[in-house]
């Protein structure tokens, strides 16, 4: 039960985007759509659960002083691996991820959890742990890249959704829209946890 | 005369057109976070514009000198996270040792700036827009200088903000966010610059 619990745990109660605002610089900048939404989700969820396997593995084996670069080290290979085979196998989100792939090394998100959680516990659990954290965060990439591409495109996974009559709300898809949805969707969650 | 005129127009692009903060959602984590209090966010702010030139100059030279003659551009992250991560180290001990005025000042500041996307970004971004050494060092310095205006610019909003009547669940995160989306607005109007 608790194993489960560790599982689901990112979803909502823990989301690490609305719940703890972390990783908040992928989060505004890739959501313009839904499809990099998930890209981005899936990349960073397989670096989290394969960094959290590693540093769990490994964890009595690093001296404690130098941990910190010791897990950075880590999270950077399975960095590399991610946009080498995104940059052979889906060029196209590559490429619209474009800089943020590399930049998922500095993700506050996966460090957090190798800090918070893999170095204590054991690998089946870190295991569980990465993937409910990395779904979380697919899960809110997906909600707020959905938000974003309904109203600054009228679309939604490329389709349209809305009528011919309506008039796409650009600034949506703009930086600007990013930052008022963000703090709207903070702002409700709030709003939910105190009732 | 045209050398000058090149750099003026770089100034111009980093700090208002391409803000790292607003428009590149660089470094949103000690955006939000640092930018409370005004003389916080002051010190934040130049712990950043010296970290990120440092970096752009250190990274550009490990680029050029040691990754590519090696054939190794693939271990790009790595290399320039571990760069980023002991040049920060460096840097404090030296402060520490010569300026302990200055270590008092920006001291708390340093550590976190290794995992601020903005350094790490300004390094790929160097790389990737194939700037030459001195160019490379001026993105840098510009890029944290804009940095810092949005910094303090956001510090002396939020200071206000704090005796602002609003929905409790608005308070805190939620509206930050959206001052940060009013002000993306605002500088979405220096991306009508022609030159």
């Amino acid at each position: 039960m608790t194993s489960l619990k560790e599982f689901t745990k990112g979803f909502v109660k823990e989301n690490p985007v609305f719940v703890m605002a972390l990783g908040l610089c992928p989060t505004l900048a890739v959501t313009t759509s839904v499809v990099n939404a998930i890209g981005m989700g899936l990349a960073a969820t397989f670096v989290l659960v394969f960094s959290n396997i590693f540093i769990s593995l490994i964890k009595n084996l690093i001296p404690s002083k130098i941990r910190i670069p010791a897990y950075i080290v880590v999270i950077a290979s399975f960095v590399t691996i991610v946009d080498m085979v995104m940059h052979a196998y889906l060029p196209a989100i590559h490429k619209s991820l474009g800089l943020f792939i590399p930049l998922i090394v500095v993700n506050c998100i996966i460090l957090g959890r190798a800090e918070a959680f893999a170095s204590k516990n054991n690998v089946f659990n870190s295991i569980l742990d990465g993937l409910g954290m990395g779904l979380g965060f697919t899960l809110a990439l997906v909600v707020i890249g959905s938000i974003r591409e309904i109203l600054g495109a009228g679309q939604l996974l490329g389709f349209n959704v809305l009528p011919e009559t309506y008039k796409p709300m650009l600034i949506a898809i703009l930086a600007p829209g990013a930052f008022i949805v963000m703090g709207l969707l903070m702002g409700l969650m709030n709003l939910k946890k105190k009732k | 005369m045209e050398f000058v005129g090149k750099i003026l127009f770089m100034a111009v692009m980093a700090i208002f057109v391409q803000n790292f903060v607003l428009m590149r959602f660089l470094g949103l984590c000690p955006y939000i976070g640092v930018s409370k209090k005004l003389d916080s966010a002051l010190g934040m702010g130049m712990a950043v514009i010296f970290v990120m030139t440092m970096a752009s100059t250190f990274t550009w030279l490990i680029h050029t000198y040691l990754l590519v003659p090696l054939h190794l551009e693939f271990l790009q992250t790595i290399a320039f996270i571990l760069t980023i991560a002991s040049l920060v180290q460096l840097v404090e001990m030296i402060i520490q040792k010569t300026a302990p005025a200055l270590y008092k000042s920006l001291g708390v500041f340093l550590p976190l700036i290794t995992t601020n996307c903005a350094v790490l970004g300004v390094a790929i971004l160097n790389i990737q827009s194939e700037y030459n050494f001195i160019f490379a060092i001026l993105n840098g310095l510009f890029g944290g200088i804009g940095f810092t205006l949005v910094l303090i610019l956001m510090a002396g909003i939020r200071e206000r903000l704090e005796r602002a009547e609003l929905p409790i669940s608005m308070k805190g995160m939620p509206i930050s966010m959206i001052v940060a989306g009013s002000m993306a607005l605002a500088f979405l109007g220096f991306s009508g610059l022609k030159f």
